[in-house]
C-alpha cells in the first residue's frame, strides 16, 4: 500500500472535565473522500481543529505522506496544503467576497488579480460568484461558495468540510457534490463531516465513525446502510418516530394576506402569506436559510405584531397580542437560536423554564415568582426529555447544543400548546435525539395540537409532516401533502437552485 | 456690535488649530474602533498626553521632545485599559471610565509644580513665497508641523483600511473575531496594537491643547475634548474623512462663537459656548443615515479558548 496522504496516530485532547479525542488513529489516502462520522460532541470538531492547527494535541502525532506534520497555527497547516470549510461559516459580513478571500490566504495576490482569479476558479467548479458583493447579501448557499472558493485557491491537497449541506436546497447539494467528484478525478482528498447518513452514501469511499471520542469503527458507506452506520454512531439500536394517524380537527391557526417589511437591511420582508393549520396537523414549512424563517416565526409567536385580522386562532384575531397574550391563549413558540433567543445563555435552567412557562404554568402569581415550581418545572422538562445536565441550576450555555435543544423544545411541548411553532427543532442535534424530538412532535400532534415546523431538512420534514409547504424570498407556497412528494418536486418548490443553473453547463 | 472686527482668513487659520486636538484623538479612536475595542479612556489619555507632554518641553526646552513624549505617554498609559480589557477581559466600558478618571486625577498630581509656567514655542511652517500668499499663506502654510501631522495621520489611517492588507485584517477582526481567530489572525494582538495607536494620538491631541493651542498647564483643561473626539467617530461612520470633517465644523463653530462673544453678539453667552457641541451633533448625525457601519464585534471582549 501507498502511503496515505494524513495519517493520524492516536490522537488524544482532554478538556477539563471531558477527553474530547481518545487516542483516535486512521488514514487518509490521496485521492480520497473521507467521512468522519458521530454524535453531537463525539469530538469530531475538536479533531479537524487539531488537523487545521487550531488546537493542539496532547499526545499522538500526525503524519503528512510520512513526514510528521505538527501545525503550530492555521497558517502552518494552510501552508501544508491543508483546507478547511467551517461549519459555522467563518465570513466577515461587511466585507466583499474578495477581501473575505484574501483574508483567508496567505500572499494574495493585488485586488484586481484576485477578482479575476477568483472568477476563473468559481467558473471552472461550477460555483458561479461576483467578486465585489458584499458577503452580507448573499445567500447559505453563495456564503459556503465564498469559503470553497477561499480554499480552492490555494490548491489544497486536503480539504476539511465540517457539514457543509445543512443549509443547501438539494440541487444546490448536487452542485456541491459535482465540485467535490471533480476534486477528487484531481487529487485532492477530502475530510468529510456530516449527520447525513445518504450523502456520506453516495459521496465517501471510506467511513470513520467516532464515539464519545474514540474511534469505534470503519466502513465503506456504499456497502454499508444508512441504518448500520446510525446505530455505529449511537452505539445502540434506532428507534424511527411513528405517526399515529389521527383525523384532523377544526382550523386552529388562520393566516391570511398576511405582508410585513423587511425588519432590517440584512432582513426579509414576508410577502402576502396565506397558510391554516388544523387541529391535529404538522405543517412544515422548507426553505433555505434566510428566505423568512425568522421572521414568520416572529410574527406567529408575537414578536412582530401585525393588524389584528392577519393571525386567527380558532376564529379570533391575534395578530395585534405579544408573546405573553399569545402564551396565556397557547400559541407557543420555539426559536432557532438557541442561545440568545430562545433561551438565556447565562441563566440557569430554572430561569429560563420560568421565563416562558410562568403564564401556562401558574409560576407567578401577582408579580410574585415560584421558584419551587420553576424548578419542579424544569426538573420534569430534563427528565421527560433526556436533557443531559447535572441538574436545573446549571446555565443553558453550559448545555451542548443537542441539549440545550431537548431542553427548549420540551419546555414549550411540556406546556400542552394548542398551536406549537418550532423552527429548525434538531439542528445540529444527534441521530437519537433528533429521533427523539420529532417523536414528542408527533406526540403532541396525536394530542391535538397544531404544530407548524419550519426547518432546512427536508428528510425531517417528510419524516413528520402532513403537509409540505416552502418558504422562498419571503413568500409560501400552497401547502400540498407530504406524502409522495419527490426531492425533485420540493427543490422546485423551493425556487429551484437559486440562480445557480450556469452550474449545470 | 462689530462683525467687521472678525477676520475670516485668521477665523479659518484659527478653526484649523482649534479642530487639531479633536482630530487627533478622533483618529486614535477611529482606528481603535475598527478593531472591535470601544475605549471610553480618550479624555483620560488626552490630559495624560497634555500634562507629560508639556513637563518634557518645558524641562528639555524642546516642542518636539514633548510632542514625541506625550505619545509615548498616551501608548503607555493605554496599556492600563490593555491589561483590563484584552489581558484579565474586564468590561470596555467600566475600563474606559476608569482610564478616563485615572487619567484626570494622575495628571493633576504630575502637573502640580508647571502650573503658570510658559512652555517653549514651536516654530510655525514658514516656506518662501508660499507662506507669503495672500488668503492661502496664512491658511494651508503657516501652521505648526503639528496640524499637518493630524491632516497626514487623516490620510494614513484613510489609505491603510482602504488599501492594505493590515488594514484588512484590522477590520476583519472588528468585524467577527471569531472568524479572523479561526483564520489564524492573532486578534488579541492586533487589538492591542490599535489600542496603544490610540493612545498615542490621543496623548499627541491632549499636547497639542497643552502646547500650542492654549499654552499653559492647567488642572483638567481638556475639558471634555475627548468625549467630543468619541462621539465624532461614531457621527463620522467610522470614516476618516469624515472625522476631520467633523473636527474642523467643531473647531470652526468654537472659533466664531468666541469671535461673536467678542464681537458683543446680542446672544446670551450660554446659547454660543453651546452651539459648537449642538451644530456638530445636528451635522453629524444627519450625515450618519447609513448607520450600518458600525464594526459588529465593537465593544466584544474575545475569548480565544471558545
Amino acid at each position: 500500500m501507498t502511503v496515505p496522504l494524513l495519517s493520524l496516530q492516536g490522537l488524544t485532547k482532554a478538556y477539563p472535565g471531558v477527553v474530547a479525542n481518545d487516542t483516535v488513529s486512521f488514514d487518509i489516502g490521496e485521492g480520497e473522500v473521507h467521512a468522519l462520522l458521530g454524535e453531537n460532541g463525539a469530538g469530531k470538531s475538536t479533531l479537524v481543529k487539531m488537523i487545521y492547527g487550531l488546537v493542539k494535541p496532547d499526545s499522538g502525532q500526525m503524519l503528512l505522506r510520512g513526514a510528521p506534520y505538527a501545525p503550530a497555527e492555521p497558517r502552518a497547516a494552510r501552508g501544508d496544503g491543508i483546507a478547511m470549510v467551517f461549519q459555522h461559516f467563518s465570513l466577515f459580513d461587511a466585507l466583499n467576497v474578495a477581501e473575505n478571500i484574501a483574508l483567508g490566504m496567505e500572499d494574495p495576490p493585488a485586488m484586481k488579480d484576485l477578482a479575476s482569479r477568483i472568477r476563473d476558479v468559481s467558473e471552472s467548479y461550477g460555483l458561479p460568484l461576483d467578486p465585489f458583493r458584499t458577503v452580507g447579501n448573499l445567500s447559505a448557499g453563495e456564503r459556503q461558495r465564498v469559503e470553497i472558493i477561499r480554499c480552492l485557491l490555494q490548491d489544497p491537497k486536503l480539504l476539511i468540510m465540517d457539514e457543509p449541506t445543512s443549509v443547501l436546497t438539494p440541487q444546490e447539494v448536487d452542485i456541491l457534490f459535482e465540485t467535490l467528484q471533480k476534486l477528487r478525478s484531481e487529487g485532492t482528498s477530502i475530510l468529510y463531516i456530516s449527520h447525513k447518513l445518504e450523502e456520506i452514501r453516495t459521496l465517501c469511499d471510506h467511513a470513520t465513525i467516532l464515539r464519545l471520542g474514540k474511534n469505534v469503527g470503519e466502513c465503506t458507506p456504499a456497502d454499508t446502510s444508512a441504518r448500520q452506520m446510525a446505530e455505529l454512531m449511537v452505539g445502540s439500536t434506532l428507534h424511527t418516530p411513528e405517526r399515529i394517524c389521527v383525523e384532523f380537527g377544526a382550523v386552529a391557526l388562520d393566516i391570511s394576506g398576511l405582508s410585513v417589511p423587511a425588519p432590517s437591511a440584512f432582513g426579509t420582508a414576508l410577502k402576502n402569506v396565506h397558510m391554516t393549520v388544523r387541529k391535529g396537523e404538522i405543517l412544515g414549512i422548507g426553505g433555505v436559510a434566510g428566505n423568512g424563517q425568522d421572521e414568520l416565526l416572529n410574527v406567529l409567536s408575537g414578536e412582530t405584531t401585525t393588524q389584528p385580522d392577519a393571525v386567527k386562532l380558532n376564529g379570533t384575531p391575534i395578530g395585534h397580542l405579544g408573546p405573553e397574550e399569545r402564551r396565556r391563549l397557547g400559541v407557543l413558540a420555539a426559536p432557532e437560536e438557541r442561545l440568545g433567543h430562545a433561551a438565556v445563555p447565562d441563566m440557569s435552567l430554572t430561569e429560563n423554564a420560568m421565563l416562558t412557562g410562568a403564564v401556562r404554568q401558574g409560576l407567578a402569581t401577582r408579580g410574585f415568582l415560584n421558584w419551587g415550581a420553576a424548578r419542579e418545572f424544569a426538573e420534569t422538562i430534563i427528565k421527560e426529555f433526556d436533557v443531559r445536565t447535572p441538574g436545573p441550576q446549571n446555565t443553558a450555555r453550559s448545555l451542548s447544543g443537542g441539549n440545550l435543544q431537548k431542553f427548549v423544545i420540551g419546555r414549550e411541548v411540556l406546556q400542552d400548546p394548542d398551536v406549537l411553532v418550532v423552527n429548525q427543532p434538531t439542528w445540529g442535534v444527534d441521530a437519537a435525539a433528533a429521533a427523539d424530538i420529532r417523536q414528542s412532535l408527533l406526540d403532541l400532534a396525536a394530542k391535538g395540537a397544531a404544530i407548524i415546523c419550519i426547518s432546512q431538512d427536508l428528510d425531517e420534514l417528510m419524516e413528520i409532516s402532513d403537509n409540505f409547504a416552502a418558504l422562498n424570498e419571503g413568500r409560501l407556497s400552497a401547502p400540498r401533502a407530504a406524502a409522495g412528494l419527490t426531492v425533485d418536486e420540493i427543490g422546485l418548490m423551493l425556487g429551484g437552485a437559486h440562480g445557480m443553473e450556469v452550474a449545470h453547463d | 456690535m462689530d462683525l467687521s472686527a472678525i477676520n475670516p482668513v485668521l477665523l479659518i487659520a484659527s478653526l484649523m488649530v482649534a479642530a487639531t486636538p479633536i482630530l487627533l484623538a478622533a483618529i486614535g479612536e477611529l482606528v481603535v474602533e475598527k478593531s472591535g475595542v470601544l475605549n471610553l479612556g480618550v479624555e483620560g489619555m488626552m490630559i495624560i498626553g497634555a500634562v507629560s507632554g508639556f513637563a518634557i518641553a518645558v524641562e528639555s526646552g524642546s516642542p518636539w521632545l514633548g510632542f514625541v513624549a506625550s505619545a509615548v505617554a498616551g501608548a503607555v498609559f493605554s496599556l492600563l485599559f490593555v491589561l483590563l480589557t484584552q489581558v484579565a477581559k474586564a468590561n470596555q466600558v467600566a475600563s474606559g471610565l476608569a482610564l478616563t478618571l485615572t487619567g484626570l486625577g494622575l495628571s493633576a498630581l504630575l502637573g502640580q509644580s508647571y502650573v503658570g509656567i510658559r512652555p517653549p514655542q514651536m516654530g510655525k511652517l514658514d516656506i518662501p513665497l508660499l507662506s507669503d500668499l495672500p488668503v492661502l499663506g496664512p491658511i494651508l502654510f503657516g501652521h505648526d508641523p503639528i496640524l499637518y501631522l493630524g491632516i497626514a495621520l487623516t490620510a494614513g489611517v484613510w489609505a491603510l483600511l482602504k488599501f492594505t492588507r493590515a488594514g484588512l485584517v484590522l477590520r476583519a477582526v472588528g468585524e467577527n473575531h471569531d472568524a479572523a481567530h479561526a483564520l489564524g489572525y492573532k486578534v488579541i494582538r492586533i487589538r492591542i496594537m490599535a489600542i496603544m495607536f490610540g493612545g498615542a494620538c490621543a496623548g499627541l491631541g491632549g499636547a497639542y491643547i497643552s502646547l500650542i493651542r492654549v499654552p499653559q498647564w492647567t488642572e483638567g483643561m481638556t475639558a471634555g475634548v475627548g468625549w467630543i473626539a468619541l462621539a465624532l467617530v461614531v457621527f463620522a461612520s467610522w470614516k476618516p474623512w469624515r472625522a476631520l470633517l467633523g473636527a474642523y465644523l467643531f473647531g470652526g463653530v468654537t472659533v466664531v462663537q468666541l469671535n461673536l462673544q467678542a464681537a458683543g453678539v446680542a446672544i446670551p453667552v450660554e446659547y454660543l459656548a453651546m452651539s459648537p457641541y449642538v451644530i456638530t451633533i445636528i451635522v453629524l448625525v444627519i450625515l450618519s443615515a447609513d448607520k450600518s457601519s458600525a464594526p459588529a464585534a465593537l465593544g466584544r471582549n474575545f475569548h480565544a479558548s471558545r
